[in-house]
């Protein structure tokens, strides 16, 4: 009972140092923070069927950018606003999760096989949506904008700390969610299903209904990733969302930072993004001491090698790092007993 | 008429394909991963023939050598530095890591070399051969025989040579082979750099007729993919009809389809193989 305060007190600390963040932050780093929030998001919700069920889905890039046409496509032809867009996305994302898992799991396609269907199936839908006139090939597709005080009824607004508590809600909310799935039964049979697909079958987990559960979850919650992105931006464009690109870095903080465990892929993405802004930084300083516009490409280097030595110094993960520090601590002190 | 055209030149292009995806299925088979830098190794291949070219007017065949010896102390060194101490990490880590590998070098070569495209000018690039009213265009010949006889040559060295062989025996069973005195780590570093090898030759091979560019890197690593997957995971025969496969189906792809949408018709081909036959169209019965 008592740790069990000394978290809830812990965590609410936390979250009350993330709100206050818009009064003292300026928009530079409201802007990385928002990012780093919407990365730790989408991984939080690829992490339910990723991270807990153990399918190395990498193609949840196709569900973020149905979530984001969906909404943007609903207000720009219709003017139905994004915030009742969003879930018409949602729901989109969770049949076509649905269908792919369906298909998937029914066929048993397991571990690597499963990583590279959802990799292909992503990168045609990619193409597909680049060579569809309707959501504006390649070119990307354009939000109106409303201006004056309409503009939050429709899901747009001037500044950037709304953007901020919007995502900072949406990760609260999904991360209580993956809280509560983690002690539920689903979370139990998940996890099982992860460790030993065969052991689990027989002891009579239905493999197949969970896992086309926990993928339909997870689309249908990263959907609104999408559309967050899109009323962000008020631009998005398939190579941006979709595609095998980005579902393989939608994944990285996750994985980074430890994936099945609630936690893992906000800190992931707080690590990283703040680390990929300081390789585009260091390329600016670059830059600028020696007077060339050149150097295209050179911040991914950094964050390349980055996460190269992330990697080697952190091979469990931040999460892994963690409880491997605890283990040995508690180890000790049996020792000492 | 258009389709047997299209044949004859999916099928020499396969020829490259199948090469340059032994490679991936060789640290695939080996070293158990997924690696996501492979077509960038292949760009590496491409870049060093090209320079090799501009520069001293060396002919891609001949700077092959160079490529080969450039690709294995590049995988060799790969395997060292970076994979070796990563060993036991889990599955995922390695596959990042061979993922920032290929960001790493698609991005130098981006600041080095920048986004032009550049061409292999070579005296016989644009000479074709005239055969029953169809074009066979000599340089995709040229790279087709090549391909076939350094997969030729690397089979020889699998069976009769004694790396060729250790490296066989670490990839059927582990284990056993650490037992046996096999000093797996260095077994790895060997099997990376002979599988850069085979990504760099089919690099300079494909010089001579596809620009060489930066970007191309992902599509060569979703090509090598879905050969490995057709032909069934640990089957290198499947591997060259596998290769022919893709080869003839990209070029179907662009009778059919626009643009960039051809690669539609592989990766179609990806999804259903892998939901019918996972274990590839020539693989064995799992």
């Amino acid at each position: 009972m008592k740790t069990r305060t000394v978290y809830i007190l812990s965590y609410s600390l936390l979250l009350a140092l993330f709100l206050t963040v818009p009064i003292w932050a300026g928009s530079y780093v409201l802007e990385i923070l928002i990012i780093a929030l919407w990365l730790g998001f989408l991984g939080s919700c690829w992490n339910i069927i990723g991270g807990y069920g153990g399918q190395l889905s990498i193609g949840h890039g196709t569900f973020v950018g149905i979530g984001a046409y969906t909404s943007s496509l609903l207000f720009n032809l219709y003017g139905i606003t994004p915030w009742l867009g969003s879930f018409a996305g949602a729901i989109l994302s969770a049949a076509v999760g649905l269908g792919i898992g369906f298909l998937c799991f029914r066929f048993k396609v397991r571990g690597i096989y499963f990583a590279l269907i959802t990799m292909a199936i992503a990168e045609i839908a990619k193409l597909w949506f680049e060579h569809m006139e309707l959501v504006g090939s390649t070119g990307g597709l354009f939000l109106k904008s409303v201006h004056g005080p309409s503009g939050p009824a429709f899901f747009q607004f001037e500044t950037k700390w709304p953007y901020y508590l919007i995502i900072l809600g949406m990760l609260v909310a999904v991360l209580l969610i993956c809280f509560l799935l983690e002690r539920s039964k689903m979370g139990y049979y998940l996890k099982a299903v992860r460790g030993d697909e065969d052991a689990a079958r027989c002891l009579g987990v239905s493999a197949f209904r969970c896992k086309c559960i926990a993928m339909c979850i997870s689309s249908f919650l990263i959907a609104f990733g999408g559309t967050f992105y899109a009323q962000y931006r008020m631009y998005i464009k398939p190579d941006l969302l979709m595609g095998i690109h980005f579902s393989v870095e939608l994944v990285i903080p996750t994985v980074i930072g430890g994936w099945g465990t609630v936690l893992g892929p906000v800190l992931g993405a707080l690590l990283l993004i703040p680390l990929a802004e300081f390789s585009r930084m260091l390329t600016d300083i670059i830059r600028n001491t020696f007077h060339t516009t050149g150097l295209k490409g050179f911040q991914l280097i950094i964050y390349g090698l980055i996460l190269i030595v992330v990697i080697r110094f952190m091979p469990l993960g931040i999460v892994g790092l963690w409880s491997g520090l605890r283990r040995k601590k508690a180890s000790v002190k049996y020792a000492k007993d | 008429m258009f389709i047997a055209q299209a044949m004859i030149d999916g099928l020499l292009q396969g020829g490259v394909y199948a090469l340059m995806a032994l490679g991936l299925s060789l640290v695939l088979g080996v070293l158990r991963i997924i690696n996501l830098a492979h077509g960038n190794l292949v760009l590496i291949g491409m870049y060093t023939s090209y320079y090799l070219f501009a520069l001293f007017g060396i002919d891609p065949y001949v700077s092959m050598l160079a490529s080969a010896v450039v690709g294995f102390l590049l995988g060799y060194i790969i395997q060292w530095l970076v994979l070796n101490p990563i060993t036991g990490a889990p599955e995922e880590m390695a596959v990042l890591v061979t993922l920032a590998i290929g960001l790493i070098i698609q991005n130098l070569l981006l600041t080095v070399c920048g986004t032009d495209y550049y061409t292999v000018d070579t005296s016989y690039r644009l000479e074709t051969i005239m055969f029953q009213g169809l074009r066979v265009d000599l340089p995709k010949l040229l790279a087709f025989l090549s391909s076939l006889i350094i997969v030729g040559g690397f089979f020889l060295f699998m069976e009769k040579t004694d790396i060729g062989r250790t490296i066989r025996a670490a990839t059927d069973n582990r284990e056993a082979a650490l037992l046996m005195g096999v000093n797996v780590r260095r077994i790895y570093c060997l099997a990376f750099g002979v599988g850069t090898v085979l990504a760099t030759l089919a690099g300079s091979s494909i010089s001579t007729f596809i620009p060489t560019s930066q970007d191309a890197g992902v599509l060569f690593t979703m090509a090598s993919f879905v050969i490995v997957i057709a032909g069934g995971i640990g089957s290198h025969k499947g591997l060259l009809l596998g290769g022919l496969l893709v080869g003839v189906l990209e070029e179907m792809g662009t009778l059919l389809f626009s643009g960039s949408l051809k690669q539609v018709m592989s990766l179609g081909l990806l999804v259903i193989i892998l939901l019918v036959r996972p274990q590839g169209l020539f693989g064995k019965e799992a």
